[in-house]
């Protein structure tokens, strides 16, 4: 289970030989926009040691490459895949053509270093108007695609709209990358929040984020990390309605009962899918569940 | 008897300043000191040859005094705590006559004792009236806590206070009275308020430094010492400052009121006293304004002497009170011995300041640093320089881990309990090596530059010659 997702520049080698130690449930060693064209090269090298050497134990690894039109995403994909990273991100992904090409790469890479075809996951990057118009597409454009990534900087630089900390240029955004990814029976994530020592605004942008449905979120800064895993963690009430609704529903079994109701509320399928799913991450973390 | 002089020239002169003297000096205006630079110009303007320079700090500020000892004014250098740029030069042989660092402790044990013996003592004052009482308190170089003076002043043959805030007499309070003081020179500017305390000390916004302290207030609490009566001191660098952060909202949660925070003393501990999380502030030494207002204004918060600070002569000593303490380090190794004078070079950089004594009187002697700096592993098989002995070391901290003192299996076993990463020191040694490979011996020559006093005296360790 990813709550977090910490981005480390895959060419600093100071924060990739700390990466782990954050509790960040995934990396994002990134190859992307933290790197300079001029350092590419190095920063897969860097990348591709610092795993070798680091391992990262306990990180779920995502390696965000290049945009597929550029001269740089064929040699970062044939860079990473023998790595066995979670996860590629591809970004500017604005179509499910996108995707397939990254794919079939991915394929080829896998063969190459011998690792079984399709162990390697997509969780392609929506940072443009058209990404976002074809979420749905995108997130079932190949089986890879285990999930989705909201974008939001380049987004908002696409719509001609001002970013805030509020948020209120990417709620449509939001909210439509939840549908389709959910739609598709992938996972999906939250955009960076990028003031890093705005402790209070961390908070409320990744309570939005859960609110919305997110599956969790990203984060350019180590101290954003236990803020997003606390919130997107259940909380000890939620981990113990949950069993109440477990146990209700039995006792309602066992009585033959087709209805019942907790706490003055009629519990239906929708409530008892939560409560499972509640019990399952409670579990996941370490605790008590199913 | 007027001891108002016009010049400082004309102080020293009558202060009997002759060559071979020991003369001594406090480290309170820290980087902004102009003191020990002007008293070392005016002696060699004088003709003086060959003193020995007793402070009980000395920062980058002080480098001219490297030309002093190449010119012969100065021939023996006797300090608790050596910045890098003075410290590069010791270490390469500047002096023929080898350092003696001591500690903050060990210093005024040893001048009280008599085994160090001051000639004049040079009192840089912030405020001061014209028969000699003393205060840290007001004026344009004010620095709060005149702490580690107050030995100077009182066992030296010849005390010159140096001020630029001459005020009506009687000063008051009078940190220092008029009974120990010789001579008064007011001057115009004894001290850089830029260099004497910072502005606002700031926590380290480090995520790998945070995490270290995070640790680091975990431990505290699993510890069986955080409960009422609780005392504390941190340093006001890097991880160490920001542990106050994070046991602040421990100590919230388990509504545990502390007795003292102690040593030198930061707007943080100021704002912890004012919360209610401590009843008083012990104060050797100001690190930041907030701390010089607070010790200016809050009774609870009071200036000590170093020796009731750490002396190990003392018949208690505030350290001996102490139940936690937070130090930083350069080096630990595998006995838990700690480095804090030299760098991963051989060169001089530091010195023990309190941590021999802290380490030595606290219940919880506990050590904060990354696992690497650069490219350099903290954790080695052997320290270059033994400034705290292994012994009084209870715990290291790290960002990949925490490491026990053997002798202290029941903190292992309780911060495992806690669910803290403990590890032997020897595994926290092993993943850095992974990291960093095994870094080569430092080359050094046969010399001895400096000698390391124990707090009590004894020999602890030489530092031989670095090569450049």
């Amino acid at each position: 289970m990813i709550r977090s997702m910490l981005f480390i520049p895959g060419n600093s080698p100071s924060m990739l030989q700390n990466a782990d130690i954050h509790r960040a449930d995934a990396l994002i060693l990134d190859l992307e926009d933290a790197v300079s064209p001029d350092q590419k090269d190095a920063a897969r090298v860097l990348v591709r040691r610092a795993v070798q050497a680091l391992g990262f134990a306990g990180c779920k690894l995502i390696v965000r490459i290049n945009p597929v039109d550029t001269a740089y995403c064929e040699e970062d994909i044939r860079a990473m895949v023998p790595l066995k990273p979670h996860m590629i991100m591809p970004t500017k992904v604005g179509c499910p053509e996108t995707v397939q090409a990254v794919s079939a790469m991915v394929g080829e890479a896998e063969a190459a270093s011998g690792i079984p075809r399709g162990a390697v996951g997509l969780i392609p990057l929506i940072e443009t108007c058209e990404g976002i118009e074809n979420a749905l597409a995108i997130a079932r454009a190949d089986p890879r695609v285990k999930a989705l990534f909201l974008g939001a900087e380049d987004l908002t630089s696409d719509m001609r709209a001002k970013r805030t900390k509020a948020g209120q240029e990417i709620g449509y955004s939001r909210a439509k990358i939840v549908s389709c990814a959910r739609a598709a029976g992938v996972e999906v994530y939250d955009t960076p929040f990028t003031d890093v020592n705005d402790e209070e605004g961390i908070e409320a942008d990744t309570a939005l984020a859960k609110s919305m449905g997110f599956t969790g979120k990203a984060s350019i800064s180590p101290r954003h990390v236990p803020v997003i895993n606390r919130l997107f963690s259940p909380t000890p009430e939620e981990i113990e309605y949950a069993w109440e609704v477990l146990d209700i529903i039995e006792e309602a079994r066992r009585q033959g009962k087709g209805a019942i109701s907790l706490r003055g509320k009629m519990i239906d399928k929708p409530i008892v899918d939560r409560a499972r799913f509640v019990l399952q991450m409670a579990k996941m973390l370490g605790g008590e569940g199913v | 008897m007027s001891k108002l002089c016009t010049t400082l020239r004309s102080a020293m002169e009558k202060a009997g300043l002759t060559s071979g003297m020991t003369i001594s000096f406090h480290h309170h205006l820290r980087n902004g000191d102009h003191v020990l630079n002007m008293v070392l110009a005016e002696a060699a303007a004088m003709g003086i040859r060959d003193l020995t320079v007793q402070a009980s700090s000395l920062f980058d500020i002080h480098a001219p005094l490297i030309d002093h000892i190449k010119s012969g004014v100065v021939t023996g250098v006797e300090a608790n705590y050596i910045g890098q740029l003075v410290g590069r030069e010791l270490s390469l042989g500047l002096l023929d006559k080898p350092v003696v660092f001591r500690s903050h402790g060990g210093r005024p044990a040893a001048i009280e004792s008599g085994r160090v013996h001051i000639h004049i003592a040079f009192i840089a004052a912030p405020t001061a009236d014209c028969q000699g009482n003393l205060n840290g308190l007001y004026g344009p170089s004010a620095c709060g806590s005149l702490g580690y003076a107050f030995s100077d002043a009182r066992c030296a043959d010849r005390v010159v206070a140096i001020t630029d805030n001459l005020v009506p007499y009687p000063a008051m309070p009078a940190s220092i009275e008029e009974t120990v003081v010789d001579y008064v020179v007011p001057v115009e500017s004894i001290g850089d308020p830029k260099g004497i305390v910072s502005g606002t000390t700031r926590i380290t916004r480090d995520p790998v430094g945070l995490l270290i302290a995070r640790y680091a207030a975990e431990v505290i609490r699993h510890s069986g010492l955080l409960k009422d009566g609780f005392s504390f001191q941190t340093g006001a660098g890097g991880a160490s400052l920001a542990v106050t952060r994070y046991l602040a909202p421990i100590m919230k949660e388990l509504g545990v009121k502390g007795s003292f925070g102690l040593g030198g003393i930061t707007g943080y501990m100021v704002d912890m006293l004012q919360e209610g999380y401590f009843q008083k502030l012990l104060d050797v030494q100001c690190f930041d304004l907030k701390a010089v207002e607070s010790i200016r204004d809050n009774p609870s918060h009071q200036e000590i002497s170093a020796v009731r600070y750490a002396s190990p002569d003392a018949k208690t000593a505030a350290v001996n009170n102490l139940d936690a303490v937070i130090l930083g380090a350069t080096q630990v190794d595998e006995g838990f011995n700690v480095n804090v004078h030299t760098d991963s070079n051989g060169f001089i950089m530091g010195g023990s300041g309190g941590h021999s004594d802290t380490a030595a009187g606290a219940k919880l002697a506990m050590i904060v640093a990354p696992l690497f700096r650069a490219r350099l592993p903290i954790v080695v098989d052997k320290v270059i320089t033994t400034s705290t002995p292994g012994s009084t070391v209870d715990v290291l901290v790290t960002q990949r881990g925490i490491a026990v003192n053997p002798a202290r299996q029941e903190l292992a076993h309780s911060l495992k309990a806690a669910g803290l990463p403990v590890y032997p020191i020897h595994d926290l040694r092993s993943m850095a090596e992974r990291l960093t490979g095994v870094p080569r011996p430092v080359a050094r020559g046969n010399r001895v530059v400096a000698k390391v006093e124990y707090r009590d005296g004894s020999l602890l360790d030489e530092i031989y010659q670095a090569k450049d």
